[in-house]
């Protein structure tokens, strides 16, 4: 078949010849030809991340760098989080929101010892750019780190690997983060993930990255992941997938993520969104994202609807699919807040049939990370 | 039996009297990648070709399942009910998918044989 305009559009990784050359299926992702799988397939990809080790390429994802004096209080007035109390080398999970109190992004948010180093959604991150651009005041100056690669190191091997090249790298806490040396390549290594694993997240030179990844590879507990398991093991996770679990329309209250906020952020109520945020947090939200397990074995993908045992609708599912390490179908949506307490039977409206499941506690997966 | 056919939506058949056996083509199941389940058709349905009968869901997504002849349904293969994953390992054998009893036996002469389906396929990429 003949590639069509938009295929050619899209843009590539710095490991995108090394996906092909490792067999990927290839597929178009936030404007990215990105690996969806490689030969070993999306359920033993899945299963050998939870067991052992997996490389995952995030290349496509923003990495920002955000330096000047100015620059923990003004990113504050962005994000719902308390940066100023985060300590060097340490990080946190944010979001960027609007004056509404809807979801623009979600963010991880690192603070070096002179400035922040920043990584967002792929999909997002030109809008992100440009918001930060217009709202960023004082001596801050915004850096896209365009010419650099990120790869992800997910599973419990992964800090004995990390580990044979620098010991700290093995000892760092988790949600932390540090300059390495990779086999002699300049790395920032942090400890976080996206698959409910213990693992590392590192940003390096697009020019270095085939070496990293090649590196990497050559330990025996490692294979290559694509996206398809990094969807089921975020999900298995519970991790929000933006643009799916959580956008512009739902609240960080209504998705389950109140954590995120600060104490003193609420306190002095000063991030965006706070008047509607606070409300909601003291009123209630009218529903909620929840866990569903579906009592049954057919998977209930997203726009699934959510019935309450009368036949109305409740909710809708956001993801949902099968989870290989649960072994059946795992989901996650929203439901009228009556409805979210977990054990709370409800029906699934799939293909016009309806299928019994109930609400459960997330992560569906004993979690991996400390 | 006769030989096996195959339709552009990567169903096969191979008919025993006037039953076919319905399944899908190993380059589907690859594919579609790791089956976790199939909902199949009930047994005394009368279906027109092409009609959806069921939808096979695999890690990845969830695709329909169309039968390639009219007829009715009169058996479907509880093993795959049990075990999805024989649709991956034995697609053509163990992993069938349903039986039909055909009420158009000339809808047959309208699908391809194995080198026009491996033909078929060649033209895909």
């Amino acid at each position: 078949m003949s590639q069509s305009p938009q295929d050619q559009a899209l843009q590539q990784t710095a490991l995108h010849a090394l996906h092909v050359e490792l067999g990927a299926e290839m597929v178009p992702f936030a404007g990215y030809d990105m690996p969806v799988r490689y030969p070993m397939g999306i359920m033993a990809e899945h299963l050998h991340c939870r067991e052992k080790a997996a490389l995952f390429d995030v290349s496509h994802m923003g990495q920002f760098n955000l330096a000047g004096d100015d620059a923990v209080a003004e990113l504050e007035k962005l994000v719902p989080g308390d940066i100023n109390s985060l300590k060097t080398g340490r990080m946190r999970y944010s979001l960027l929101l609007n004056e509404q109190g809807g979801i623009l992004d979600d963010l991880m948010i690192t603070r070096g010892a002179k400035d922040l180093f920043i990584v967002v959604n792929a999909a997002c991150k030109d809008a992100d750019e440009a918001h930060m651009r217009a709202h960023l005041a004082g001596d801050t100056r915004l850096t896209k780190l365009d010419d650099r690669a990120l790869l992800a190191l997910q599973g419990p091997q992964a800090a004995n690997m990390m580990g044979q090249y620098d010991a700290k790298l093995a000892q760092m806490p988790f949600m932390s983060g540090m300059q390495a040396s990779l086999d002699g390549l300049d790395c920032f290594v942090s400890r976080c993930g996206y698959t409910g694993e213990d693992g590392y997240e590192i940003s390096v030179a697009n020019d270095q990255a085939e070496d990293l990844a090649r590196a990497l590879l050559a330990f025996d507990d490692v294979e290559p992941v694509g996206l398809g398991a990094r969807d089921t093991l975020r999900l298995e996770a519970g991790l929000c997938l933006y643009g799916s679990d959580i956008d512009t329309n739902t609240t960080p209250i209504e998705a389950s993520l109140t954590w995120t906020i600060g104490k003193r952020r609420k306190i002095e109520k000063d991030f965006p969104g706070a008047g509607p945020i606070m409300d909601q947090l003291f009123d209630g939200p009218s529903r909620l994202r929840v866990g569903i397990r579906p009592d049954g074995r057919a998977p209930a993908r997203a726009h699934t609807e959510i019935l309450d045992l009368d036949g109305n609708i409740i909710g809708e599912i956001t993801s949902g699919g099968y989870g290989p390490t649960v072994g059946g179908p795992v989901a996650m949506g929203y439901v009228d807040a009556a409805f979210a307490n977990d054990g709370t039977e409800v029906g699934l409206n799939i293909r016009n049939k309806v299928h019994k499941a109930h609400i459960a506690p997330m992560p569906f997966i004993k979690k991996g990370w400390k | 039996m006769s030989d096996i056919r195959y339709s552009e939506d990567h169903e096969w058949i191979i008919l025993d009297g006037d039953v076919g056996t319905i399944g899908i083509s190993d380059y589907a199941q690859g594919a579609l990648g790791d089956v976790v389940f199939v909902e199949m058709p009930e047994i005394g349905a009368s279906l027109d070709k092409g009609a959806e009968v069921g939808v096979i869901e695999s890690v990845k997504a969830a695709s329909e399942i169309y039968t390639p002849v009219s007829g009715e349904i009169v058996a479907v293969n509880e093993a795959v009910d049990g075990d999805p994953s024989l649709v991956n390992t034995d697609p053509l054998g163990e992993g069938w998918l349903f039986k039909i009893k055909l009420s158009k036996p000339e809808e047959l002469n309208g699908l391809s044989n194995q080198d026009a389906y491996n033909k078929f396929l060649e033209g895909l990429d």
